[in-house]
């Protein structure tokens, strides 16, 4: 009996932080105290809860923690994947260049598809109109050599879809 | 665009990163912008409902909360929307895009762990009847700070 408790004690407390993050990868509530109410839902204390977030900064499993904006409802409407083909040998060093230039959002090399995908290194790059975004490439392209760089410029032209990730388990159907 | 008053630009400038962590964050935030707590609150509820915000809370690093991949299908334009509405309601898609390419539909697919994801692009296929084209990350190199704003540019079109 003992034993049974404690097993079943055991595995609640080891679901809680799980049930913490899937209720934080939808958002705080905005309350005055949103981690209070974050805490009555996945049975922990304020202060665990508070533990736990700030124990995922330090560890990099919150990359930040803030206001998540939807840059097109804010008239951003330029939004480009900007994909290359670079050789193996210098993918990363571009790659940091890149990721370095205020006007780029993300940067990520990907494995390249042949023969139908042979871009291996991903920007995204964010403006207000698409004349704007494309002068800063251009401006990138200048300042490092990349001129002779393969390169191809994906606009969007439509959000089918727009929201945070959803990864904990609990979420899954 | 939803008209955004200087207070809620100060919000979205201050606040992108580093939200105060202690048991009244929304207080916090508003005595550095000299505000009521109350006010932020309202102004948050009021972001988030006009979609301005997404969410106020943690962005998770991809890689570490789970497997995710970015992926692409080509679609005959007469085809596209019914296509991009099937990969919507496929389980673990959070983004998808229509861009100007051959492989017109972009999407994010995230799962739990690496075959579930898998299983889930394998069932997709055999849904849409078009291949998949899978680009996990294989290195990041930026540093996710949020982004400052161009409010000049946005306010003369």
């Amino acid at each position: 009996m003992n034993g049974l408790t404690s097993t079943d004690t055991a595995s609640r407390a080891s679901a809680c932080p799980e049930r913490l993050r899937s209720l934080l990868e939808r958002g705080l509530p905005l309350t005055e105290r949103p981690w209070l109410t974050l805490a009555e839902q996945c049975g922990m204390s304020e202060g665990e809860v508070l533990a736990w977030v700030e124990r995922w900064q330090r560890e990099g499993l919150i990359k930040r923690l803030g206001l998540v904006v939807r840059h097109h409802a804010l008239g951003m409407r330029a939004n480009a994947m900007v994909v290359w083909d670079l050789p193996d040998d210098s993918v990363a060093e571009v790659g940091r260049q890149l990721a370095a230039e205020p006007a780029v959002t993300l940067c990520y090399r990907r494995p390249r598809r042949l023969p139908v995908w042979p871009y291996n290194l991903f920007c995204m790059i964010h403006g207000a109109r698409r004349e704007r975004v494309l002068e800063a490439l251009d401006a990138i392209v200048g300042r490092h050599g990349l001129q002779h760089i393969p390169h191809r410029v994906l606009f969007s032209l439509k959000a089918y879809k727009q929201c945070g990730g959803r990864y904990a388990r609990e979420d899954q159907p | 665009m939803a008209a955004l008053d200087s207070l809620d630009r100060r919000l979205i400038d201050a606040f992108q990163r580093e939200l105060p962590l202690c048991e009244r964050p929304f207080a916090a935030m508003a005595e550095r912008l000299g505000a009521s707590e109350a006010q932020v609150i309202e102004r948050l509820q009021r972001l988030q409902h006009d979609q301005v915000l997404s969410r106020v809370g943690p962005v998770f690093d991809h890689a570490r909360a789970g497997a995710s991949l970015l992926a692409a299908v080509a679609v005959p334009e007469a085809e596209r929307d019914r296509v991009a509405a099937a990969i919507n309601r496929s389980p673990g898609v959070n983004h998808n895009y229509l861009r100007e390419h051959d492989f017109n539909l972009w999407f994010v697919m995230t799962a739990a762990d690496e075959q579930q994801l898998e299983a889930r692009l394998e069932a997709l296929e055999e849904e849409l009847g078009y291949a998949v084209l899978r680009l996990p990350m294989v290195a990041a190199y930026h540093i996710d700070l949020g982004f400052p704003i161009p409010w000049d540019e946005l306010e003369t079109p």
